[in-house]
């Protein structure tokens, strides 16, 4: 075991992994923070997205090690000071753009990392950037109605309305 | 999957050294590495992560040409090539989804020679040239056929070194699920001839079609290639498209590339 120490949702952790320790494993297991979800742990289905010093990366497919000093921001890390849902998540609750929700935090991380390059993406913009999320039950169009609102743009203007 | 040590050097020598060990495995982006570690076909004793060393990482011009570090990631190429070489860009903007693209890099991708991975096609049809940490490898020779390239065990690419073409595209046909390339055309035209190298579709890898090339470096127009055709012989054939598909899609993808150049 190897002591690993990073920066998760503005907080300095630690904690003893092995090298084949993931990245999500050490967030789910190591730290408890169970909001990232592995969905298919073969880098496919984009639930488990976070983000490391900024960029959106699957943490199922990146070793604990690797992102060592990194800062790493979660689900968690999402909502306001207060406790209060985050612009994204609350577009997802209005715009009904979930409903299991087991892809949900992924797709929010996704959302957070598009509208930091891209503060107004259009609709095709919005669905060809959340190409590696994958939601089995919305079919979309919420999900891209969400984050179109979280961008401060006219969700009735969307096609798929 | 089996654990491992885990180091990660700082300069191109510590690596070196570190992948001499027994068992050794180079990991950059590990887009495709880990993947294949959870499935057991690969067990490392050693990971050598090529991450942590700054310089092979990055874009810069370098005489004329493009230079890319090895660990430079494809979301940093499709940034910082795009003013330079904008087809590279399109090519590196592509690959996988943008998670994907935050971690994969280059180097990782030409090591690896997968037979349906974008940057083999583009590096072939730029006559790039391969750095690594000993020698320099034209990119005729560097590629050998499906997951196999002129790397000797332990050769890290520290580079690739890009002539920028008069214009150039990458046209890919997504396989829907992967999204690596159920076939993909990379055209490019220089001042000295037209090169067209082809991704997806042999089971030998990438390839120059040396036919198109021959009948674009005469006239760069789509009709130039309209009455070629590529031999299905030793095309990939799988439940997502048979052999003779594949190589009448190259056929499709090169016309469409040479009308998009730019």
């Amino acid at each position: 075991m190897t002591n690993v120490t990073m920066t998760v949702n503005g907080k300095a952790v630690s904690g003893d992994v092995e090298g084949r320790t993931l990245l999500s494993s050490f967030l789910r297991e190591g730290l408890g923070l169970t909001g990232t979800h592995v969905g298919c742990d073969t880098s496919q289905c984009g639930a488990c997205v976070v983000h490391v010093d900024g960029k959106p990366v699957k943490s199922c497919t990146v070793f604990a090690l690797d992102v060592a000093g990194a800062a790493v921001k979660t689900i968690e890390g999402m909502a306001n000071a207060d406790g209060s849902l985050g612009v994204i998540q609350q577009a997802f609750q209005d715009h009904h753009g979930l409903q299991c929700g087991f892809c949900t935090p992924g797709m929010v991380m996704s959302a957070a990392a598009l509208l930091a390059d891209n503060p107004k993406p259009t609709e095709s913009e919005v669905r060809h950037y959340l190409e590696g999320n994958i939601c089995r039950c919305t079919g979309y169009h919420n999900i891209v109605k969400a984050v179109l609102a979280a961008s401060g743009q006219d969700v009735a203007a969307v096609a798929a309305e | 999957m089996h654990n491992f040590d885990f180091v990660k050097p700082s300069s191109v020598a510590d690596a070196v050294r570190a992948l001499s060990a027994e068992g050794a495995q180079a990991l950059s982006g590990g887009q495709t590495l880990l993947p294949t570690m959870k499935q057991r076909l690969a067990a490392p004793a050693v990971l050598v992560s090529l991450t942590g060393i700054a310089d092979t990482k990055g874009v810069s011009l370098s005489g004329g040409a493009l230079s890319v570090g090895g660990a430079t990631t494809h979301a940093v190429v499709a940034q910082e090539a795009r003013k330079h070489y904008p087809a590279l860009a399109d090519l590196a903007g592509g690959i996988g989804d943008p998670a994907v693209r935050s971690r994969g890099t280059i180097g990782g991708s030409l090591a690896n020679n997968d037979p349906s991975a974008c940057y083999p096609a583009a590096v072939l049809a730029s006559g790039a040239t391969v750095i690594t940490d000993r020698r320099r490898i034209a990119a005729d020779d560097f590629f050998q056929g499906m997951f196999a390239t002129a790397l000797h065990d332990g050769e890290i690419i520290t580079g690739v070194l890009f002539p920028i073409p008069e214009k150039a595209a990458y046209v890919k046909f997504n396989q829907p699920a992967s999204r690596f390339a159920l076939t993909g055309v990379f055209v490019a035209k220089y001042g000295s001839g037209v090169r067209v190298a082809v991704t997806g579709a042999s089971a030998n890898g990438v390839f120059r079609w040396t036919e198109a090339e021959r009948a674009l470096s005469a006239s760069f127009t789509p009709a130039a290639i309209a009455g070629l055709s590529l031999p299905s012989e030793g095309m990939i054939a799988d439940l997502h498209g048979s052999a003779a598909y594949r190589a009448n899609l190259a056929r499709v993808l090169t016309g469409r590339g040479v009308a998009s150049a730019h």
